[in-house]
Protein backbone atom coordinates (compact mmCIF):
# COMPACT_ATOMS: atom_id res chain seq x y z
CA UNK A 1 0.00 0.00 0.00
CA UNK A 2 1.16 3.44 -1.10
CA UNK A 3 1.06 6.29 1.57
CA UNK A 4 -1.38 7.98 -0.68
CA UNK A 5 -3.90 4.73 -0.44
CA UNK A 6 -6.86 5.24 2.02
CA UNK A 7 -6.19 3.35 4.85
CA UNK A 8 -9.20 1.14 5.47
CA UNK A 9 -11.13 1.18 8.79
CA UNK A 10 -12.56 -2.08 10.24
CA UNK A 11 -15.89 -1.29 12.13
CA UNK A 12 -16.12 -4.50 15.11
CA UNK A 13 -19.45 -4.41 16.02
CA UNK A 14 -22.49 -6.82 17.37
CA UNK A 15 -24.28 -6.86 20.64
CA UNK A 16 -23.49 -6.54 24.60
CA UNK A 17 -21.98 -9.91 24.84
CA UNK A 18 -21.78 -11.33 21.83
CA UNK A 19 -17.62 -11.83 21.53
CA UNK A 20 -15.95 -8.59 20.23
CA UNK A 21 -12.96 -8.62 22.21
CA UNK A 22 -12.33 -12.37 21.93
CA UNK A 23 -12.53 -11.96 18.47
CA UNK A 24 -10.58 -9.03 18.24
CA UNK A 25 -7.66 -10.60 20.58
CA UNK A 26 -7.98 -13.36 17.92
CA UNK A 27 -7.35 -11.09 15.02
CA UNK A 28 -4.96 -9.35 16.91
CA UNK A 29 -2.99 -12.57 16.98
CA UNK A 30 -3.12 -12.92 13.20
CA UNK A 31 0.31 -11.77 11.14
CA UNK A 32 -2.10 -10.21 8.51
CA UNK A 33 -3.05 -7.68 11.59
CA UNK A 34 0.16 -6.52 12.63
CA UNK A 35 0.04 -3.40 10.84
CA UNK A 36 -3.18 -2.65 11.88
CA UNK A 37 -3.89 -0.22 14.48
CA UNK A 38 -6.99 -0.44 17.07
CA UNK A 39 -9.52 2.37 18.82
CA UNK A 40 -11.51 0.79 21.63
CA UNK A 41 -15.04 1.96 23.19
CA UNK A 42 -15.67 1.63 26.21
CA UNK A 43 -19.20 1.79 27.57
CA UNK A 44 -19.31 3.48 30.89
CA UNK A 45 -16.64 3.86 33.35
CA UNK A 46 -15.52 0.63 33.53
CA UNK A 47 -13.44 -0.15 30.74
CA UNK A 48 -14.10 -3.90 30.78
CA UNK A 49 -13.24 -4.21 27.25
CA UNK A 50 -10.13 -2.49 27.79
CA UNK A 51 -8.71 -4.61 30.30
CA UNK A 52 -9.94 -8.05 28.82
CA UNK A 53 -8.04 -6.71 25.65
CA UNK A 54 -4.27 -7.96 26.29
CA UNK A 55 -2.28 -6.23 23.05
CA UNK A 56 -2.64 -2.13 23.99
CA UNK A 57 0.29 -0.23 22.84
CA UNK A 58 0.74 3.13 21.26
CA UNK A 59 -1.57 2.52 18.69
CA UNK A 60 -4.60 1.38 20.11
CA UNK A 61 -6.48 4.85 21.93
CA UNK A 62 -9.16 4.15 24.32
CA UNK A 63 -12.06 6.74 23.47
CA UNK A 64 -13.19 8.12 26.64
CA UNK A 65 -16.87 8.61 26.86
CA UNK A 66 -19.69 5.82 26.42
CA UNK A 67 -21.98 5.22 23.45
CA UNK A 68 -20.60 5.88 19.73
CA UNK A 69 -24.10 6.30 18.79
CA UNK A 70 -24.33 10.09 19.78
CA UNK A 71 -21.99 11.34 21.72
CA UNK A 72 -18.53 10.04 20.93
CA UNK A 73 -18.97 10.48 17.14
CA UNK A 74 -16.70 13.83 17.54
CA UNK A 75 -14.35 11.54 19.38
CA UNK A 76 -14.45 9.08 16.39
CA UNK A 77 -13.20 11.95 14.27
CA UNK A 78 -10.84 13.01 16.92
CA UNK A 79 -9.14 10.03 17.49
CA UNK A 80 -8.65 8.89 13.77
CA UNK A 81 -7.28 12.69 13.34
CA UNK A 82 -4.88 11.98 16.12
CA UNK A 83 -4.08 8.58 14.76
CA UNK A 84 -3.22 9.83 11.69
CA UNK A 85 -0.84 13.03 12.80
CA UNK A 86 0.76 10.52 14.68
CA UNK A 87 1.74 8.12 11.68
CA UNK A 88 2.67 11.08 9.65
CA UNK A 89 5.17 12.59 12.49
CA UNK A 90 6.78 8.92 12.71
CA UNK A 91 5.52 9.12 16.39
CA UNK A 92 3.76 5.59 15.82
CA UNK A 93 4.29 2.81 13.25
CA UNK A 94 2.76 3.34 9.21
CA UNK A 95 0.09 1.72 10.57
CA UNK A 96 -2.04 -0.16 7.47
CA UNK A 97 -5.31 -0.36 8.61
CA UNK A 98 -7.47 0.75 11.63
CA UNK A 99 -9.98 -1.56 13.73
CA UNK A 100 -12.29 -0.14 15.56
CA UNK A 101 -14.55 -2.08 17.98
CA UNK A 102 -17.65 -0.23 19.06
CA UNK A 103 -19.96 -0.83 22.00
CA UNK A 104 -22.92 -3.18 22.32
CA UNK A 105 -25.39 -0.64 21.71
CA UNK A 106 -23.80 1.95 19.13
CA UNK A 107 -25.78 1.63 16.13
CA UNK A 108 -22.99 1.12 13.16
CA UNK A 109 -24.56 4.16 11.22
CA UNK A 110 -22.41 7.22 12.74
CA UNK A 111 -19.49 5.73 12.92
CA UNK A 112 -18.98 4.69 9.08
CA UNK A 113 -20.60 8.60 8.20
CA UNK A 114 -17.92 10.28 10.37
CA UNK A 115 -15.58 8.13 8.37
CA UNK A 116 -17.00 9.39 5.18
CA UNK A 117 -18.47 13.05 5.60
CA UNK A 118 -15.39 14.22 7.64
CA UNK A 119 -13.53 16.61 5.50
CA UNK A 120 -10.00 15.36 6.85
CA UNK A 121 -10.91 12.07 7.26
CA UNK A 122 -12.59 11.12 4.44
CA UNK A 123 -9.26 11.64 2.06
CA UNK A 124 -7.04 9.59 4.38
CA UNK A 125 -9.59 7.03 5.44
CA UNK A 126 -12.08 4.66 3.88
CA UNK A 127 -15.13 2.37 5.18
CA UNK A 128 -13.41 -1.28 5.16
CA UNK A 129 -15.52 -4.56 5.72
CA UNK A 130 -17.87 -4.02 8.81
CA UNK A 131 -17.77 -7.07 10.71
CA UNK A 132 -20.96 -7.98 13.35
CA UNK A 133 -20.53 -10.41 16.38
CA UNK A 134 -23.90 -12.84 16.68
CA UNK A 135 -24.24 -14.89 19.84
CA UNK A 136 -25.28 -18.21 18.67
CA UNK A 137 -27.19 -18.77 22.25
CA UNK A 138 -29.01 -15.40 22.52
CA UNK A 139 -29.18 -13.80 18.99
CA UNK A 140 -32.57 -15.01 18.34
CA UNK A 141 -34.36 -12.90 22.00
CA UNK A 142 -31.30 -9.89 21.17
CA UNK A 143 -32.68 -9.91 17.24
CA UNK A 144 -36.61 -9.72 18.52
CA UNK A 145 -35.84 -7.48 21.42
CA UNK A 146 -33.17 -5.06 20.27
CA UNK A 147 -33.29 -2.77 17.36
CA UNK A 148 -29.68 -1.96 17.57
CA UNK A 149 -28.79 -5.76 17.07
CA UNK A 150 -31.16 -5.90 13.68
CA UNK A 151 -29.24 -2.66 12.81
CA UNK A 152 -25.53 -4.11 13.88
CA UNK A 153 -26.60 -6.73 11.26
CA UNK A 154 -28.02 -5.33 8.48
CA UNK A 155 -25.24 -2.82 8.68
CA UNK A 156 -22.33 -6.14 8.43
CA UNK A 157 -20.07 -7.27 5.74
CA UNK A 158 -19.00 -10.34 7.42
CA UNK A 159 -20.92 -11.58 10.51
CA UNK A 160 -19.43 -13.67 12.61
CA UNK A 161 -21.05 -16.25 14.68
CA UNK A 162 -19.97 -17.02 18.34
CA UNK A 163 -20.19 -19.39 21.07
CA UNK A 164 -21.03 -21.68 18.86
CA UNK A 165 -19.78 -24.59 20.60
CA UNK A 166 -22.55 -23.70 22.84
CA UNK A 167 -25.47 -24.91 20.65
CA UNK A 168 -26.19 -27.85 18.75
CA UNK A 169 -25.23 -27.76 15.18
CA UNK A 170 -28.92 -27.81 14.28
CA UNK A 171 -30.07 -24.35 16.07
CA UNK A 172 -26.43 -22.50 14.66
CA UNK A 173 -27.55 -23.78 11.31
CA UNK A 174 -31.25 -22.10 12.07
CA UNK A 175 -29.99 -18.96 13.04
CA UNK A 176 -27.39 -18.90 10.03
CA UNK A 177 -30.27 -19.41 7.37
CA UNK A 178 -31.92 -16.57 9.68
CA UNK A 179 -29.30 -14.19 9.41
CA UNK A 180 -28.31 -14.97 5.69
CA UNK A 181 -31.41 -13.87 5.31
CA UNK A 182 -31.97 -10.73 7.00
CA UNK A 183 -28.59 -9.59 5.75
CA UNK A 184 -28.36 -11.72 2.30
CA UNK A 185 -25.26 -8.95 1.03
CA UNK A 186 -23.30 -10.44 4.20
CA UNK A 187 -20.86 -13.44 4.69
CA UNK A 188 -21.86 -15.63 7.71
CA UNK A 189 -19.26 -17.24 9.24
CA UNK A 190 -18.57 -19.04 12.09
CA UNK A 191 -15.79 -17.32 14.16
CA UNK A 192 -13.48 -20.03 15.73
CA UNK A 193 -13.32 -21.50 12.26
CA UNK A 194 -12.16 -18.63 10.30
CA UNK A 195 -9.04 -17.07 9.81
CA UNK A 196 -8.98 -13.61 10.68
CA UNK A 197 -7.81 -12.82 7.27
CA UNK A 198 -10.64 -14.22 5.33
CA UNK A 199 -12.76 -12.36 7.60
CA UNK A 200 -11.27 -9.17 6.24
CA UNK A 201 -11.19 -10.13 2.66
CA UNK A 202 -13.15 -8.54 0.11
CA UNK A 203 -15.72 -11.19 -1.79
CA UNK A 204 -16.32 -9.52 -4.77
CA UNK A 205 -19.20 -12.28 -5.79
CA UNK A 206 -20.99 -10.92 -2.84
CA UNK A 207 -22.15 -7.68 -4.62
CA UNK A 208 -24.16 -10.49 -6.64
CA UNK A 209 -26.04 -11.98 -4.15
CA UNK A 210 -29.66 -12.06 -4.37
CA UNK A 211 -31.85 -13.04 -0.91
CA UNK A 212 -31.70 -16.94 -0.81
CA UNK A 213 -35.16 -18.46 -1.34
CA UNK A 214 -36.60 -18.48 1.48
CA UNK A 215 -38.39 -21.92 3.50
CA UNK A 216 -42.06 -21.23 3.51
CA UNK A 217 -42.12 -22.79 6.98
CA UNK A 218 -40.32 -20.23 8.11
CA UNK A 219 -41.25 -17.65 6.56
CA UNK A 220 -44.84 -15.81 7.42
CA UNK A 221 -44.95 -13.99 3.71
CA UNK A 222 -43.15 -14.42 0.92
CA UNK A 223 -43.96 -12.66 -2.23
CA UNK A 224 -42.89 -13.21 -6.10
CA UNK A 225 -43.24 -10.42 -8.35
CA UNK A 226 -42.92 -13.19 -11.29
CA UNK A 227 -40.10 -13.22 -12.73
CA UNK A 228 -36.65 -12.72 -10.63
CA UNK A 229 -36.69 -11.82 -7.32
CA UNK A 230 -38.24 -11.96 -4.14
CA UNK A 231 -38.34 -10.22 -0.50
CA UNK A 232 -39.46 -11.82 2.22
CA UNK A 233 -40.02 -10.48 6.68
CA UNK A 234 -38.58 -12.31 9.20
CA UNK A 235 -40.88 -14.15 11.88
CA UNK A 236 -41.95 -11.95 14.23
CA UNK A 237 -40.51 -8.38 12.86
CA UNK A 238 -40.71 -5.63 9.87
CA UNK A 239 -37.07 -6.19 8.71
CA UNK A 240 -37.29 -7.46 5.52
CA UNK A 241 -34.47 -8.35 3.00
CA UNK A 242 -35.50 -7.40 -0.36
CA UNK A 243 -34.17 -7.98 -3.70
CA UNK A 244 -34.71 -6.04 -6.58
CA UNK A 245 -33.66 -7.65 -10.00
CA UNK A 246 -34.08 -5.29 -13.07
CA UNK A 247 -33.88 -6.57 -16.24
CA UNK A 248 -33.69 -2.83 -17.97
CA UNK A 249 -30.09 -1.14 -18.13
CA UNK A 250 -30.32 1.72 -15.55
CA UNK A 251 -29.65 5.03 -16.46
CA UNK A 252 -27.18 5.87 -13.82
CA UNK A 253 -28.18 10.20 -13.05
CA UNK A 254 -32.09 8.51 -12.64
CA UNK A 255 -30.53 5.89 -10.56
CA UNK A 256 -28.49 8.64 -8.61
CA UNK A 257 -31.30 10.79 -8.06
CA UNK A 258 -33.76 7.84 -7.20
CA UNK A 259 -31.77 6.45 -4.26
CA UNK A 260 -30.74 9.99 -3.25
CA UNK A 261 -34.27 11.31 -2.11
CA UNK A 262 -35.18 7.38 -0.94
CA UNK A 263 -32.12 7.48 1.78
CA UNK A 264 -33.28 10.76 2.38
CA UNK A 265 -36.51 10.51 3.46
CA UNK A 266 -36.30 6.56 4.18
CA UNK A 267 -32.58 6.38 5.29
CA UNK A 268 -33.59 5.45 8.68
CA UNK A 269 -35.49 2.77 8.19
CA UNK A 270 -32.94 1.09 5.12
CA UNK A 271 -30.50 -0.81 7.15
CA UNK A 272 -28.20 -1.86 3.69
CA UNK A 273 -28.84 -1.49 0.47
CA UNK A 274 -26.01 -3.09 -1.75
CA UNK A 275 -25.25 -4.94 -5.22
CA UNK A 276 -24.58 -4.21 -8.94
CA UNK A 277 -26.30 -2.17 -11.66
CA UNK A 278 -25.73 -2.81 -15.41
CA UNK A 279 -25.69 0.92 -16.28
CA UNK A 280 -26.68 1.81 -19.34
CA UNK A 281 -23.40 2.72 -21.78
CA UNK A 282 -21.31 0.57 -19.54
CA UNK A 283 -19.21 -2.83 -20.22
CA UNK A 284 -18.42 -3.35 -16.93
CA UNK A 285 -20.92 -3.24 -13.52
CA UNK A 286 -21.27 -0.79 -10.91
CA UNK A 287 -21.14 -1.72 -7.56
CA UNK A 288 -23.25 0.42 -5.03
CA UNK A 289 -23.20 0.12 -1.41
CA UNK A 290 -25.11 2.15 1.59
CA UNK A 291 -25.61 1.99 4.97
CA UNK A 292 -28.91 4.00 6.06
CA UNK A 293 -28.37 7.57 4.95
CA UNK A 294 -24.29 7.09 3.65
CA UNK A 295 -23.67 5.89 0.27
CA UNK A 296 -20.26 4.82 0.19
CA UNK A 297 -18.22 5.96 -3.54
CA UNK A 298 -19.31 3.55 -6.12
CA UNK A 299 -17.26 0.69 -7.69
CA UNK A 300 -16.56 0.18 -10.87
CA UNK A 301 -16.10 -3.84 -11.19
CA UNK A 302 -13.89 -5.37 -13.95
CA UNK A 303 -16.22 -8.02 -14.79
CA UNK A 304 -19.46 -9.63 -14.20
CA UNK A 305 -19.72 -12.13 -11.51
CA UNK A 306 -21.46 -14.22 -13.45
CA UNK A 307 -22.86 -14.70 -17.51
CA UNK A 308 -25.67 -13.34 -16.47
CA UNK A 309 -25.96 -9.65 -16.60
CA UNK A 310 -28.56 -7.70 -14.91
CA UNK A 311 -29.09 -5.61 -12.14
CA UNK A 312 -29.47 -6.80 -9.31
CA UNK A 313 -29.84 -4.98 -5.75
CA UNK A 314 -30.76 -5.68 -1.84
CA UNK A 315 -32.25 -3.98 0.61
CA UNK A 316 -32.56 -4.68 4.16
CA UNK A 317 -35.43 -2.38 5.29
CA UNK A 318 -38.08 -1.96 8.14
CA UNK A 319 -41.52 -0.67 7.46
CA UNK A 320 -41.33 0.00 3.49
CA UNK A 321 -43.28 -1.68 1.25
CA UNK A 322 -40.78 -3.28 -1.47
CA UNK A 323 -43.32 -3.36 -4.19
CA UNK A 324 -43.65 0.47 -3.86
CA UNK A 325 -39.94 -0.15 -3.71
CA UNK A 326 -39.83 -1.63 -7.20
CA UNK A 327 -42.59 0.75 -8.77
CA UNK A 328 -40.34 3.93 -7.66
CA UNK A 329 -37.79 2.66 -8.82
CA UNK A 330 -39.14 1.77 -12.60
CA UNK A 331 -40.68 5.26 -12.73
CA UNK A 332 -37.66 6.98 -11.87
CA UNK A 333 -35.59 5.00 -14.34
CA UNK A 334 -38.12 6.22 -16.99
CA UNK A 335 -37.51 9.95 -16.33
CA UNK A 336 -34.35 9.29 -18.23
CA UNK A 337 -35.93 8.99 -21.04
CA UNK A 338 -36.59 12.87 -22.62
CA UNK A 339 -33.37 14.08 -20.56
CA UNK A 340 -30.96 14.22 -23.09
CA UNK A 341 -29.08 17.48 -22.68
CA UNK A 342 -26.56 19.06 -25.11
CA UNK A 343 -23.49 19.81 -22.91
CA UNK B 1 -12.07 25.08 -3.68
CA UNK B 2 -11.73 22.17 -5.12
CA UNK B 3 -7.99 21.85 -5.93
CA UNK B 4 -8.43 19.11 -9.06
CA UNK B 5 -10.89 21.42 -10.66
CA UNK B 6 -11.14 24.31 -9.41
CA UNK B 7 -14.34 25.30 -8.71
CA UNK B 8 -15.49 26.54 -5.36
CA UNK B 9 -17.62 23.87 -3.24
CA UNK B 10 -16.97 20.64 -2.58
CA UNK B 11 -20.01 18.93 -3.85
CA UNK B 12 -18.57 15.00 -3.23
CA UNK B 13 -22.05 13.12 -3.98
CA UNK B 14 -21.59 9.01 -4.41
CA UNK B 15 -23.26 9.93 -7.47
CA UNK B 16 -20.93 12.43 -9.01
CA UNK B 17 -17.51 10.74 -7.10
CA UNK B 18 -14.61 12.66 -7.84
CA UNK B 19 -12.09 10.31 -10.46
CA UNK B 20 -10.10 7.61 -8.38
CA UNK B 21 -8.86 4.44 -9.27
CA UNK B 22 -11.29 1.69 -8.79
CA UNK B 23 -14.34 4.36 -8.38
CA UNK B 24 -16.93 4.57 -10.97
CA UNK B 25 -17.25 8.49 -11.88
CA UNK B 26 -18.43 10.49 -14.76
CA UNK B 27 -15.71 13.09 -13.64
CA UNK B 28 -13.36 11.95 -15.69
CA UNK B 29 -13.10 15.05 -18.03
CA UNK B 30 -14.41 18.54 -18.36
CA UNK B 31 -17.32 17.77 -20.81
CA UNK B 32 -18.54 14.71 -19.62
CA UNK B 33 -18.36 16.69 -15.78
CA UNK B 34 -20.79 19.31 -17.27
CA UNK B 35 -22.99 17.04 -19.21
CA UNK B 36 -23.91 14.70 -16.14
CA UNK B 37 -24.48 17.72 -14.24
CA UNK B 38 -26.70 19.05 -17.02
CA UNK B 39 -29.04 15.45 -17.50
CA UNK B 40 -29.07 15.27 -13.36
CA UNK B 41 -30.39 18.67 -13.53
CA UNK B 42 -33.18 17.50 -16.57
CA UNK B 43 -33.89 15.11 -14.61
CA UNK B 44 -34.28 16.53 -11.01
CA UNK B 45 -36.72 19.20 -12.88
CA UNK B 46 -38.96 16.24 -13.75
CA UNK B 47 -39.61 15.67 -10.16
CA UNK B 48 -39.51 19.63 -8.87
CA UNK B 49 -41.66 20.88 -11.85
CA UNK B 50 -45.08 18.14 -9.88
CA UNK B 51 -44.64 21.26 -7.20
CA UNK B 52 -43.83 23.84 -9.54
CA UNK B 53 -40.35 23.84 -8.26
CA UNK B 54 -37.00 24.31 -10.47
CA UNK B 55 -33.15 24.38 -9.76
CA UNK B 56 -30.65 25.38 -11.70
CA UNK B 57 -26.36 25.25 -11.80
CA UNK B 58 -24.87 28.70 -10.57
CA UNK B 59 -21.67 29.50 -12.24
CA UNK B 60 -20.98 25.59 -12.01
CA UNK B 61 -20.52 26.34 -8.48
CA UNK B 62 -23.60 25.94 -6.49
CA UNK B 63 -27.12 25.36 -6.86
CA UNK B 64 -30.28 27.76 -7.16
CA UNK B 65 -34.08 26.53 -6.41
CA UNK B 66 -36.65 27.98 -7.10
CA UNK B 67 -40.14 27.58 -5.06
CA UNK B 68 -43.64 27.72 -6.49
CA UNK B 69 -44.09 31.59 -5.39
CA UNK B 70 -41.09 32.66 -6.27
CA UNK B 71 -38.95 31.69 -3.28
CA UNK B 72 -35.27 30.92 -3.60
CA UNK B 73 -32.62 29.43 -1.92
CA UNK B 74 -29.20 28.56 -2.78
CA UNK B 75 -26.82 25.90 -1.63
CA UNK B 76 -23.60 24.54 -2.62
CA UNK B 77 -23.66 20.24 -3.08
CA UNK B 78 -26.41 18.35 -4.71
CA UNK B 79 -26.74 16.62 -1.29
CA UNK B 80 -28.43 19.04 0.17
CA UNK B 81 -30.94 19.26 -3.06
CA UNK B 82 -33.82 17.00 -1.16
CA UNK B 83 -33.78 18.73 2.18
CA UNK B 84 -33.96 21.78 0.66
CA UNK B 85 -36.11 21.12 -1.33
CA UNK B 86 -38.72 20.01 1.13
CA UNK B 87 -38.06 23.13 3.35
CA UNK B 88 -39.00 25.35 0.27
CA UNK B 89 -41.96 23.21 -0.23
CA UNK B 90 -43.09 22.86 3.61
CA UNK B 91 -43.69 19.54 2.62
CA UNK B 92 -41.59 16.10 2.21
CA UNK B 93 -40.71 14.79 -0.69
CA UNK B 94 -40.92 11.16 -1.01
CA UNK B 95 -39.89 8.96 -3.80
CA UNK B 96 -42.54 6.29 -2.22
CA UNK B 97 -45.59 9.02 -2.70
CA UNK B 98 -47.93 7.31 -4.78
CA UNK B 99 -49.64 10.85 -5.74
CA UNK B 100 -45.71 11.36 -6.54
CA UNK B 101 -45.60 8.41 -8.76
CA UNK B 102 -48.99 8.89 -10.61
CA UNK B 103 -48.13 12.29 -11.61
CA UNK B 104 -44.93 11.42 -13.04
CA UNK B 105 -46.19 8.39 -14.56
CA UNK B 106 -48.72 10.64 -16.50
CA UNK B 107 -46.14 12.87 -17.37
CA UNK B 108 -43.79 10.50 -18.37
CA UNK B 109 -45.50 7.31 -19.13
Amino acid sequence: MSDRSPIPVNLLTGFLGSGKTTLLQRMLSDPSMAGAAVLINEFGEVGLDHELLDRIDDTVMLMKSGCLCCTVRGEVADSLSDLFSRRARGEIPAFDRVVIESTGLADPFPVLSTIRAHPVLRSHFTVGQVITTVDAVNAGAQIKARDEAVRQIGAADVIALTKTDLCAPTETSALRTRLERLNPAARVLIARDTAPGEMLSEDPSRWTQTAPEPALTETDDLAHDGKRGHHHHDKGLGVVSFSLVIEERIDWTAFGIWLTMLLNRHGDRIFRVKGILDVEGEDRPVAVHGVQHLVHPPVHLSRWPTNERYSRLVFILEGLDPEVIRRSFHVFNRLSNSAQVEA
Amino acid sequence: MCSLCGILGCDDHWSSAVERPGVYSRNDSRLSRRREAARRLAIANKVLHTRRMKVEDFHNTSYVLRGATGATTVFDALAHLWPEAEALSGKPFDPLDPALLAALEERHP
